[in-house]
């Protein structure tokens, strides 16, 4: 396969998961404004530090509301991660690397950037967004339908399924880092409504309000909660899981092409450390600390990935 | 379709009568549908010059124009004399110049022409064959005369709008091809790939490997570079995918540099290799004229190639077939005034109103007037542009066309077509499919079937015997 195509299909399938956290992450916002109008600003602006595009949007706005943050995040071509623009680069990947596709990836791809464009060609309302974010979601759904239902297993699959969680990874990972401070086991907040609240937002940023009440007996705690992110392999938005997938994926390339690279011992240095640390661990090295790291941990494999496979000249 | 006198000409016989019990409700929706498949499927062009860059479709028409199988084989014939020609034609211009020689053809038309390569002197590209794919354009009169109107020796497009229209046919109407046997199409991609590995260079060891070599998924044809390259199962490359490692051409593979043995490129010579022509381009690959010239790759179609699908020569193109086959040609030639001869220059600025100009090296549809349609204004200032460089440019008579009927609110109502054919030459023959891309004129009494300039495209049918 040339190392463009590769690079094509990573980056494919990178900003469709992206198209599809930003649907999400904004449905969890707007949901704690609606509960809690009094701090209804700093919510927002938390959504847009999450997004990763904070600092375009300080930019170009001054105050956050939903208005402005909702149509930053759905529908501005400024914003590089807005669903409008990953979705336009997915499907430029797409094209790149037609001829790696089944006609039915290809236009479920195309598909989706047809829909979306037209349905965000006007601003969209508060009462219109529930609507546009189903949409969001189900287009991606149907997309990763057409890869699982389709596609053969080989090298092509392993650079769409490595783009995924290496996306989704970061995407929790800046989660956690973003909420940080309400997922610490403080004394003085234990319990509060103040607590509840900010924990139901992070597990609905991720679809996992309910598999947590389903596998955890115990009441909601902010342990508990971190533990879930970070380690249950049962969750497929959790660390440990992304981190799973990319490690097999990269262990299909390499019995594949019966060469083993530097991204190799960077995945498997992940896989080691999830496997060797613990909830209790991470907080006394300090959460923040350790979700910090494993970003910049992240960052480096896909970098390495793409110098190894050689998605470029 | 249908004669003046009002019956049905045979080849359309079977067509009519099953078109005669359709619901119009029901073409009109099949209509709409075959639009929503091509915008789905992403058969979409892009318009050079617009500044939205917006992805177009062409437009499709759901009647198929008909071909007898004796049209068809008359036709087929006289393709492949003039495309057998034109490949004797470029080889001897860049190694005997037995025809210059000969006095047949102006020495000056070839020393003074953009599409001349002195790189490509004393050379025999592999297999002898400098046109691998040709796509002959061919209108038809009135009374039913075939001429060619150009030979497009480059790198002609289309075939994928071929292939498509077929396929949307056969989903849209599958009882159709029940009833009427059509000759199949869908073997192109199957005898391309055959035919550019017949092509494969000295150097190749094992299976020949083929990549398509596009300028990139913003270039207007880019829909038909990928298709092409899917449905042949090769490598679809852009410039900066490719190099020259150890006198071959390789391409950058998630496993290291891998050998290609044929390039078929879909950019134009000028921007082939930064080394050895334009050094501005970005879209070639430095040092490919060196590897090719040395025996290591097949480059289809041939650079330099360009020199015989020149408006200028096409005026000479019975007297090359016939200096090369030693046969009449089967095909006519539109009458062709050169203008750079002051007669022929003199009759064309007093005839102006009744001509088509073209630029001797335009393509496109860009940069012609068509005399009858043009306003006083467009004719003067044509007349300008004639006199300050009049060796630019060809005329030709407007010919009076023959029509096939479109599908239109009202019903059926007659167009202007062309027909390009596609031809694909290796050292194994001459491989021509049946049909073509027929791309029709929508405006009424219009000319220009160009789909930069609002042309549409039909199916194109020949009959079995």
């Amino acid at each position: 396969m040339l190392g463009k195509t590769a690079g094509g299909l990573y980056w494919m399938f990178r900003f469709l998961e992206r198209s599809e956290n930003t649907a999400r992450l904004l449905e969890a916002g707007f949901r704690m404004a609606l509960t809690r109008s009094s701090d209804a600003e700093s919510e927002w602006k938390s959504v847009v530090t999450t997004s990763g595009a904070g600092a375009g949007y300080a930019q170009k706005y001054d105050s956050y509301s939903d208005t402005l943050v909702m149509d930053w995040l759905l529908r501005d071509p400024d914003n590089p991660s807005s669903v409008i623009s990953v979705t336009s680069s997915a499907r430029d990947n797409a094209r790149l690397v037609r001829t790696a596709l089944t006609t039915e990836v290809w236009e479920a791809v195309n598909d989706n950037w047809m829909t979306l464009r037209d349905l965000l060609k006007e601003p969209i309302t508060t009462v219109d967004l529930p609507g546009v974010l189903a949409t969001v979601r189900q287009q991606s759904a149907l997309v990763r339908g057409a890869l699982y239902g389709t596609m053969l297993r080989n090298d092509i699959y392993d650079f769409a399924r490595i783009g995924t969680f290496i996306e989704r990874a970061d995407n929790t990972a800046r989660i956690i880092d973003v909420k940080y401070y309400t997922l610490l086991p403080s004394a003085l907040a234990v319990g509060s409504s103040l607590d509840n609240v900010q924990w139901e937002m992070i597990l609905r940023s991720v679809s996992a309000h309910r598999c947590f009440r389903w596998l955890d007996e115990t009441d909601m705690t902010a342990t508990a909660i971190a533990d879930f992110l970070i380690f249950d392999k049962r969750l497929p938005r959790s660390l440990a899981f992304c981190v799973k997938q990319t490690t097999e994926n990269l262990r299909y390339l390499e019995q594949e092409y019966q060469e083993r690279h530097p991204c190799h011992d960077l995945a498997d240095r992940l896989k080691r450390w999830v496997a060797s640390t613990d909830i209790d661990m991470v907080f006394d090295l300090g959460l923040h600390e350790v979700i910090t790291e494993f970003i910049r941990d992240n960052n480096a494999l896909s970098a390495q990935i793409e110098q190894d496979f050689r998605f470029m000249a | 379709m249908i004669r003046p006198d009002g019956s049905v000409t045979t080849p359309y016989k079977h067509y009519q009568t099953w078109f005669n019990a359709q619901d119009p409700a029901r073409l009109h929706s099949k209509s709409q549908e075959a639009e929503a498949f091509f915008r789905r499927t992403g058969i979409t062009f892009n318009v050079y010059g617009e500044a939205d860059a917006q992805e177009r479709l062409i437009p499709f028409d759901l009647v198929p124009r008909i071909l007898s199988h004796r049209e068809w084989s008359r036709l087929s014939k006289g393709i492949e004399q003039r495309v057998r020609a034109i490949n004797a034609f470029i080889w001897d211009i860049y190694n005997r110049q037995e025809i210059l020689r000969a006095g047949r053809i102006p020495k000056e038309l070839i020393a003074h022409n953009d599409a001349f390569l002195p790189q490509m002197m004393r050379f025999t590209p592999p297999g002898n064959v400098y046109t691998h794919i040709v796509g002959t354009d061919i209108v038809r009169t009135g009374d039913g005369d075939f001429f060619v109107l150009e030979d497009n020796a480059r790198t002609p497009s289309g075939v994928s709008y071929m292939l498509e229209n077929r396929e949307t046919m056969l989903q849209m109407f599958p009882e159709l091809f029940a009833r009427i046997r059509v000759q199949p199409v869908s073997d192109y991609p199957k005898n391309l790939r055959r035919s550019l590995a017949a092509c494969a260079p000295q150097a190749c060891e094992g299976k020949p490997r083929v990549a398509v070599l596009t300028p990139g998924i913003h270039n207007s044809a880019y829909f038909e570079h990928s298709f092409l390259a899917d449905q042949m199962g090769a490598e679809l490359v852009e410039g900066h995918d490719l190099r020259v490692v150890d006198g071959r051409i390789a391409m950058r593979t998630t496993q290291g540099y891998r050998v290609v043995d044929v390039l078929y490129r879909r950019i134009d010579d000028d921007f082939l290799d930064p080394l050895n022509f334009n050094p501005d381009s970005l879209l070639g690959v430095p040092g490919i004229m060196d590897v090719y010239r040395a025996g290591g790759i097949t480059i289809a179609n041939a650079p330099g190639a360009g020199i015989a699908d020149d408006k200028a020569i096409y005026s000479y193109m019975p007297d090359i077939v016939e200096f090369y086959t030693g046969e009449k040609a089967i095909l006519k030639n539109v009458e062709t005034h050169r203008c750079a001869e002051p007669e022929a220059l003199k009759y064309v600025l007093d005839n102006l109103a009744e001509l088509v100009v073209k630029e001797v090296h335009g393509s496109g549809g860009y940069g012609m007037l068509v005399g009858p349609a043009a306003s006083k204004k467009e004719l003067a200032a044509f007349r300008d542009k004639l006199q300050a460089n009049p060796g630019n440019y060809i005329a030709q008579p407007t010919l009076s066309l023959s029509t096939v009927p479109i599908f239109v609110d009202q019903g059926l109502a007659p167009r202007h077509v062309d027909l390009r054919p596609f031809v694909l030459v290796s050292p194994q023959g001459v491989n021509i499919t049946p049909g073509g891309l027929t791309r029709v004129a929508l405006t009424e009494g219009s000319l220009v079937v160009n789909s930069s300039q609002g042309g549409g495209t039909k199916d194109t049918w020949v009959l079995e015997d």
